[in-house]
């Protein structure tokens, strides 16, 4: 065929049909970098106004600040990491934080029976981080199965179980705060690569810190503290996963359209399950860091980090319509969540004031994903989680 | 005279009561493009379900490539190069153009003997730019996700996809439907496409001008029977309008 017709389909090298226009560009790129705008805007006020209000006696941006902010983020952005996996798939994992608690409470009385026994120390943590793994594990392919096999929302078939492993961990703790564990694994949970010693006699030190009196103590910086690289660890492998795995590619499919995931033959059962697996393995590898860093387990300690968990990942961007969101966004929504809360302590604001801020900023980060998905015509989406 | 690719013998679904495919024959050749019509409810849809393998019949055969094919699961369809895009198309719009032509069946590199696995997505991007141009199909970017794609540039990805994955014989629901008139084109150019390529492609439309525009034959149904089955160009709208309303039945005239 001769004439417009026979060039019709090179024509779909047009553009999208819509245009993308140069305004539409700027607020969608606006849309994807406003959490680390937000971010760095956040640290530049505190940089100001934490020594103003203090007359100079405080900085925000100290060595020993910044690492009390990670060590800070790191049960959250644990149970964040998981949650992105989840909510990227079309779901939500509401029993992460009484998992932490669960694990917690396993992993404690895992040293403690094993170190009982008679084995070395570092055996007996090692054992603690399996048992707390196994134990979180578990349950989280227990949710899936439910969710997936049984095509029970998530919602609910997590909001359950987190009853369940809530009573099971008071249960496993005789209601009380696992204690009795050995000393030495407070240095696991607290010591940490490098030592700053600031001021006369001091210096940068490797592993382990020198003899110091307590005036040096005082002086002394803890860098990189090991909660602090494990998470990194836990970061840099879910990164990996979601980005350059079958699972992972796998993950956005299901959350960006179910249907066509079913269609196309990917095994989507056996990826739901998997999902909330993972979500329950950091959930129980925060309750693990937990019983290194104080030294017992606590039944209760996992609870109150749920809903700040998932603030930062949707602060993050991750769309809680699925199909959407990213690694390093939860992160970023986990450090907005610590600087936030670290910063109005240091301008001596009320602590309560830190959740008015929290839910402003989740709401607004929601607002902005929502115009986003306005601004590119997104289609309504499937979703198995509500 | 070549021999069919696919042909139905005797075909009959029934749900209940309700008999939706009542003892249809019909015959598909290879290259060429044919129309399957018929009123909502008139066993357009049944039929096509049986041979892509989401429904199985209870009387009657069907021979795909000259074998007895009974696909208990649409995945056993596909299998066999049988692909049906529905108007829907199953693309993951959150996903870019090269993720969806091979949804579930990506390609891994290895490392550490198979222990790691990864994504290997330049050999995705490569293969899928590769089809995109057998096909005289060019996007802008085939890294960007489809959602900011046209109907018909979708359209033309679930092609693709099918094209990729060895599809011997088309289906296509309604391919035009929530298009814009120059995509209708640019998709009907599509199908004309995939018959010169050796692809047979049954058509399942309301649209008539559709099927006067790239069909070489048709197939009316009506109430789940077959009720004529001619060459597109020896009839014309008026006459199928009838056939489809059922007022035109070549079982009767005989």
């Amino acid at each position: 065929m001769a004439g417009p017709e026979s060039n019709a389909v090179a024509d779909l090298a047009v553009a999208p049909s819509s245009g993308v226009s140069a305004s539409r560009q700027f607020v969608l790129a606006l849309s994807r970098l406003w959490a680390w705008a937000f971010l760095a805007l956040m640290i530049l006020f505190f940089v100001i106004s934490v020594p103003i209000l203090n007359n100079g006696t405080v900085n925000f941006l100290t060595l020993r600040n910044s690492q009390n902010i990670l060590v800070a983020i790191t049960p959250v952005l644990l149970l964040g990491l998981g949650q992105t996996f989840v909510i990227i798939g079309a779901g939500i994992d509401l029993s992460v934080g009484w998992v932490m608690s669960l694990a917690s409470v396993i992993s404690a009385l895992a040293i403690r029976s094993a170190f009982n026994a008679g084995l070395p120390l570092f055996p007996s943590v090692i054992i603690g981080f399996l048992a707390a793994v196994a134990g979180a594990g578990f349950v989280g392919m227990i949710n899936g199965a439910i969710i997936a096999k049984l095509k029970v929302p998530a919602f609910i078939v997590t909001l359950g179980s987190s009853f369940i492993v809530r009573g099971v961990a008071l249960l496993m703790s005789e209601n009380t705060t696992v204690i009795g564990l050995p000393d030495g694994i407070r240095q696991y949970g607290n010591e940490s690569l490098f030592y700053f010693i600031r001021g006369e006699g001091g210096g940068l030190y490797f592993l382990a810190p020198p003899e110091l009196t307590g005036e040096m103590l005082r002086r002394m910086d803890r860098i990189l503290p090991y909660p602090v690289i494990l998470t990194a660890i836990v970061v840099a492998i879910a990164m990996f996963v979601l980005r350059k795995t079958q699972f992972g590619r796998h993950t956005y499919a299901i959350g960006g359209n179910l249907e066509a995931a079913l269609r196309t033959g990917i095994p989507v059962d056996r990826r739901i399950i998997s999902l909330y697996a993972l979500s329950a393995v950091t959930a129980g590898i925060a309750g693990f860091l937990s019983t290194l860093r104080f030294t017992a387990g606590s039944a209760v300690i996992g609870d109150p980090l749920l809903l700040s968990s998932i603030a930062a990942v949707i602060i993050g961007g991750v769309s809680l319509f699925g199909g959407a969101g990213t690694i390093v966004g939860t992160v970023i929504g986990a450090l907005i969540i610590a600087v936030l809360t670290t910063g109005l302590v240091m301008l001596n604001v009320q602590s309560f004031w830190q959740f008015i801020v929290v839910g402003t900023v989740v709401i607004v980060a929601v607002l902005i994903d929502q115009s986003r998905g306005l601004l590119v015509g997104r289609r309504a989406r499937s979703r198995h989680a509500m | 005279m070549t021999a069919p690719i696919l042909s139905i013998r005797n075909l009959t679904k029934r749900f209940g009561g309700l008999t939706a495919v009542n003892k249809v024959n019909w015959d598909v050749y290879p290259g060429e493009v044919v129309a399957l019509l018929g009123d909502n409810g008139a066993g357009k849809s049944t039929l096509i379900k049986c041979v892509s393998g989401v429904h199985q019949a209870e009387e009657g055969e069907i021979y795909f490539e000259g074998r007895l094919s009974e696909f208990a699961h649409p995945m056993d369809a596909r299998r066999r190069g049988i692909e049906t895009i529905y108007q829907d198309l199953a693309l993951a719009n959150n996903l870019d153009v090269g993720a969806n032509i091979f949804l579930g069946r990506e390609e891994k590199k290895l490392y550490f003997g198979g222990l790691i696995r990864t994504l290997d997505e330049q050999k995705m991007l490569r293969e899928a730019k590769a089809t995109l141009e057998s096909l005289e199909i060019h996007f802008p970017s085939l890294t960007q996700p489809i959602e900011n794609l046209s109907g018909g540039q979708r359209q033309a990805v679930a092609i693709a996809r099918a094209i990729y994955w060895d599809a011997r014989l088309m289906i296509m629901d309604e391919p035009t439907n929530n298009l814009g008139v120059p995509e209708q084109h640019k998709v009907l150019e599509l199908i004309r496409r995939l018959r010169d390529q050796g692809v047979p492609v049954i058509l399942i439309t309301h649209t008539l001008p559709d099927v006067f525009a790239v069909s070489d034959r048709l197939m009316v149904m009506h109430r789940g029977r077959k009720v004529t089955e001619k060459k597109t160009s020896e009839t014309d709208t008026q006459e199928l309008v009838q056939y489809m309303v059922g007022a035109l039945d070549d079982a009767k005239v005989q």
